[in-house]
């Protein structure tokens, strides 16, 4: 009677995890069916679950016929650089907000906090007037600068939790043996929180590889557009192409999946340590 | 004074001047670089844009750029677009995030007892959170278009609808393709936060409960939910506030229709601000959307600061 109740619970709780897979990689299946999907089956075949014909077309033309490889590279390049600096910056900050009391502890979470607060859109007009004089718009660099400041403070709050996780009785044996706070931080602390340091950084690569609106307002140029921008210029066109469309899509997801699929259970284990002091 | 019986743990009270000064700015030593940054692209453009709303700036118009003091604002008032859009507003964050909110406990609880495959499972339940925020908004206005997408059918199918139409252009419903795209894109926040929370609370005190005969659901309700009280209301604060200033999947989904159906505040920002070139404007709304936000989270805080002195 007992086993049997647990066993009907073990296979309820098996199909709820399986529906939860299901409906998080459904709308995935369907970019990659589309992507594969000759233009002339599109239309004809647009319910079925696989084409009758799955064919490379698309992939192929996206690759070698259009301007995607230069938005990759600079998508690339802008999103590994937001990643570091913002999990360095983040990582010294939220060292800060862990270890110390101190009287500006109260403004600088109020004004990390007001920074999630304003709808982003507000900021485009100051900053383009800003950085224009700088020679940092269409530039990666500007794109940088910007993505790093908007990540930091959420960055900010994530490492803080890691580091809260991490006693204390550690650096202080070090400082006691006449270590000096940052060397104890580099040495001891920082090798403990690479978990979380890893967490940070696929976050806010993730985060970086999607940013749309900033992309949009501050590139003008197609040298440094990245791929959000490259994928919105299918959709202006008077038709939009499916296909290829999806197509790059497709090759937009893999590396911010990859990166996030590999580092998602460090984002648990870290926040985990850090939920525990509340 | 302070720093005296900070000292004292390390027995070095007696130090030098410098010493005492080079510790006590240590903290802001730390916190420099990313305070600097935050200041110089996010606060002092904050501050240039809550200026355009007290000023008549629109792009390309070289006439403008004068002050009209509140003039914006009194516009404001008696926009029906604007109402409507806050009306909306409600109703998109609401939903959106009670649905993730819900989905994602449940997700997080399942996720929480150990089984075979359990690292896969969850991987593959959090990869939406990876996707780029306009390409889902694209992934699911496809999904909802009757010629490349199978929704409607299947809503058909099943007898909900009378035809196989696109779920975002019926004025009554179109709301729900956008958040549906939502709750897809965002469960896994929550499940990330609060699956983080739940393996934090200590297993003996689910054992001892379990010893005293406590059912399942009493188990969960004494211990479970308390322990995760504090998480759940930092994180649906977080949430509501981004959600509320979310326009990218309305943008990408509907942009705003039909008939402003769902324009929500934030959306409405963005068009005023680059459809219509209108800066002042858009800061003017972009303000008060900030002002409400402040107070909403301002309510929260003080809700979570009574919880933990509870707890």
């Amino acid at each position: 009677m007992r086993s049997n109740k647990r066993i009907v619970a073990t296979i309820a709780h098996r199909a709820a995890i399986l529906c939860y897979v299901a409906f998080a990689l459904f709308p995935l299946f369907w970019v990659l069916k589309i992507s594969v999907t000759p233009n002339d089956l599109l239309y004809s075949e647009g319910v079925r679950l696989w084409p009758s014909r799955a064919v490379f077309d698309h992939f192929d033309f996206v690759i070698r016929h259009s301007d995607f490889p230069l938005f990759f590279r600079n998508s690339m390049i802008v999103s590994l650089s937001t990643a570091v600096i913002v999990t360095i910056l983040s990582s010294l900050g939220g060292y800060a907000m862990s270890r110390f009391s101190f009287r500006g502890k109260f403004w600088i979470v109020g004004l990390m906090l007001l920074t999630q607060m304003f709808p982003l859109v507000m900021l485009i007009a100051p900053i383009f007037k800003i950085l224009s004089p700088l020679g940092l718009t269409n530039s990666l660099s500007g794109l940088v600068l910007v993505y790093v400041a908007f990540n930091v403070p959420f960055a900010t709050f994530l490492m803080q939790s890691f580091f809260d996780g991490i006693p204390k009785d550690l650096e202080e044996a070090a400082m006691i043996d006449g270590a000096t706070r940052f060397m104890a931080f580099r040495q001891i602390i920082l090798p403990l929180t690479l978990p979380g340091m890893a967490a940070t950084l696929g976050f806010v690569f993730t985060a970086a590889w999607s940013e749309l609106l900033f992309a949009l307002m501050l590139i003008s140029g197609v040298d440094a557009s990245t791929f959000p921008v490259g994928l919105l210029s299918f959709v202006s066109k008077f038709s939009v192409d499916f296909g290829q469309m999806m197509a790059a899509g497709v090759l937009a997801l893999i590396p911010a999946c990859l990166f996030f699929f590999f580092i998602q259970r460090y984002l648990v284990q870290g926040l985990t340590a850090g939920a525990v002091k509340g | 004074m302070t720093e005296a019986v900070n000292a004292a743990p390390y027995g070095r009270d007696r130090r030098p001047f410098l010493r005492r000064l080079a510790s006590a700015s240590e903290p802001y030593l730390y916190s420099a670089p990313a305070l600097i940054l935050i200041v110089t692209v996010m606060l002092v453009p904050l501050v240039i844009g809550i200026s355009y709303a007290f000023r008549d700036i629109t792009l390309l118009d070289p006439f403008s750029g004068g002050f009209i003091g509140l003039d914006h604002f009194r516009a404001l008032a008696k926009d029906k677009t604007f109402w409507q859009a806050l009306k909306n507003t409600v109703y998109w964050t609401g939903y959106s995030v009670a649905l993730q909110f819900c989905l994602g406990l449940i997700l997080a609880l399942l996720l929480d007892k150990p089984f075979r495959g359990r690292g896969l499972a969850q991987a593959l339940c959090f990869l939406p959170w990876a996707v780029p925020s306009f390409l889902s908004g694209l992934n699911w206005a496809m999904l909802f278009n009757p010629i490349v997408g199978p929704i409607p059918h299947w809503l058909f199918g099943l007898g909900l609808m009378d035809a196989p139409d696109n779920l975002l252009s019926s004025p009554d419903h179109a709301m729900w393709g956008p958040i549906i795209a939502n709750v897809w894109w965002g469960i896994p926040f929550f499940a990330i936060t609060l699956l983080a929370a739940l393996q934090s609370i200590p297993r003996d005190l689910y054992e001892a409960a379990a010893i005293d005969g406590a059912t399942p659901f009493q188990r969960f309700r004494s211990i479970t939910l308390p322990f995760l009280a504090p998480t759940i209301a930092i994180t649906v604060m977080l949430r509501t506030v981004w959600i509320a200033n979310f326009a990218d999947l309305i943008v990408v989904m509907t942009n705003g229709g039909p008939a402003d159906r769902t324009q929500i505040v934030a959306s409405y920002i963005f068009t005023t601000a680059f459809r219509r070139l209108d800066f002042g404007y858009a800061s003017a709304i972009a303000m008060v959307l900030l002002a409400l936000l402040l107070v909403y989270s301002m309510l929260i805080v003080l809700l979570r600061q009574t919880l933990l002195r509870e707890r």
